[in-house]
């Protein structure tokens, strides 16, 4: 057992400090502010259109099924509100970082990695550029932006999913859709919930760039470290959102 | 000692291993400003190890690199940018960045380090691409390039902030013989007209001839012989003297 829990034990402790690392480094100057910017429109903008479909698409899905289960109880009103809340709750925020986890980790992964394999991190180094801060500090600082305002993003094309599902069933016009469906979100549902994608995107952004700098083996390397990417941040995302629920049910009890 | 004794370059007791395998073995060196070095030896004997170490990209286990005086080992890479600065690099696959145009790659070390205008940039990145022989390729990919290209748009790249140390791992290597020769030229040049120190990796021996005021001849992580090309010529080692007498390409 211990042969095997060793190598996991060092991963996690370099990735631990490399993780520490990436917050001193995000506020010391100087800053890469160029770069930190059009790593947010790579990461973050380009994004859009996957969140966008899936955030509608799932919005639907949820609606259909929300119909399907408050109609027994002769609740079709609720069905917005119900909607609403499983969507800010979790169902948003949990969706966007998977989905962001496999987009997001999966090209820093990959891209990080090959770089490292082509020596062109060595190349920035060789012309005086803190590589750490140029290629990892730029993308968690993006990502750590991005993933909120992506699941925004997400919340609001599942609503109009939700919207679209439900007037074509009732015919509800869509200001008195989304008044039924705002009614029960309080800021205790919106906030945290949002706000706490940011550690997602932290954690994606961390160990991808740590999985991409440490690739070797050439193009087998480059492929390992995308995958790994994305396994890795997907789990240690899921595991995070069990504490930081634990968490915002412990500031608003609510 | 006064500032022109200052060498270049110094390895004090340099040693490297990875894992069993001993790259560099002890290995002290000084090399003078403004002279030509080039390091020869068979594959996998520690020459681009060496490099690396001059540049700070690789720390020695043991021992010291000093460049223009300053002790440089274990330095952070913070600590290291106003010497690498000074220290123009030439990758041995050129290591051009692909997202960005050859151009780009060319005026990147301009723009993090330089005070000067976009149009000034780009108009030194287009006059270090034409001494290279790549002037209509500014807007061009890397991707888009052949090997020997990127080879030249990495030695253009080297030569950015007009360092007065340029190293460079096998600039010849993949060109063909007569570009190889105007590589070799430009080099020699830049060594008499600009004094760069020149310290260049290579298997090409007509090339060593050209660019070397001295040549050193790493084997299995030590210095086996050091001097003049003639000097080599007529080593005690059989091995150098063959080397020598080759006409490698590399």
């Amino acid at each position: 057992m211990a042969p095997l829990l060793l190598p996991l034990l060092v991963t996690a402790g370099e990735t631990a400090r490399f993780a520490g690392r990436a917050i001193i480094e995000s506020v010391r100057p100087p800053f890469e502010l160029r770069e930190t910017l059009r790593q947010l429109f790579e990461l973050g903008c380009r994004s859009v259109p996957l969140i966008a479909v899936s955030g509608f698409a799932i919005g639907v899905v949820l609606s259909m099924h929300t119909r399907s289960s408050l109609a027994r109880f002769g609740a079709e009103a609720l069905i917005p509100a119900g909607l609403a809340i499983a969507l800010v709750r979790e169902t948003g925020p949990l969706t966007a970082g998977l989905l962001l986890a496999g987009r997001i980790g999966a090209g820093i992964g990959a891209e990080l990695g090959a770089m490292k394999v082509t020596e062109q991190i060595d190349a920035l180094e060789a012309s005086a550029v803190d590589s750490f801060k140029f290629l990892v500090v730029t993308r968690v600082v993006a990502c750590v932006i991005a993933l909120p305002l992506l699941t925004s993003v997400m919340n609001f094309t599942g609503m109009l999913g939700g919207f679209a599902a439900e007037t074509s069933i009732t015919g509800i016009p869509l200001m008195a859709y989304m008044r039924q469906a705002f009614s029960l979100i309080e800021f205790s549902d919106l906030i945290p919930s949002t706000i706490k994608t940011a550690v997602y995107g932290f954690i994606i952004a961390v160990v991808a760039a740590y999985l991409g700098i440490n690739t070797s083996s050439g193009t087998e390397g480059v492929g390992r470290a995308s995958t790994r990417a994305v396994v890795t941040s997907s789990i240690m995302l899921i595991v995070a959102n069990v504490v930081l629920v634990r968490l915002i049910f412990f500031f608003y009890p609510s | 000692m006064t500032e022109q004794t200052v060498p270049a370059i110094e390895l004090r007791g340099v040693h490297k291993a990875f894992g069993a395998l001993r790259v560099l073995d002890d290995v002290s060196l000084s090399i003078p400003a403004g002279r030509g070095f080039c390091i020869l030896g068979r594959s996998g004997t520690g020459k681009s190890v060496m490099l690396k170490h001059i540049i700070g990209l690789m720390e020695p286990d043991a021992g010291q690199v000093l460049v223009e005086g300053r002790d440089i080992t274990g330095l952070s890479s913070r600590a290291l940018s106003p010497v690498r600065q000074r220290i123009g690099f030439l990758f041995q696959n050129a290591a051009l960045f692909d997202s960005i145009t050859v151009g780009e790659n060319v005026a990147f070390p301009m723009r993090r380090h330089t005070r000067q205008s976009d149009e000034e940039i780009r108009a030194r990145a287009s006059s270090l691409l034409e001494q290279v022989g790549l002037g209509r390729d500014f807007d061009k990919m890397p991707a888009d390039l052949s090997g020997g290209m990127r080879k030249r748009a990495g030695l253009a790249r080297a030569m950015a902030l007009e360092p007065p140390i340029l190293l460079a791992d096998e600039p010849s290597a993949g060109l063909d013989p007569v570009t190889a020769g105007e590589i070799d030229q430009l080099l020699v040049t830049l060594k008499h007209g600009a004094q760069t120190t020149l310290v260049v990796v290579t298997h090409n021996i007509p090339s060593a001839r050209a660019i070397g005021d001295e040549l050193l001849f790493l084997h299995q992580g030590r210095v086996l012989a050091r001097g003049t090309a003639a000097e080599l010529d007529d080593s005690e080692h059989a091995m150098v003297r063959e080397f020598m007498g080759s006409t490698g390409s590399g």
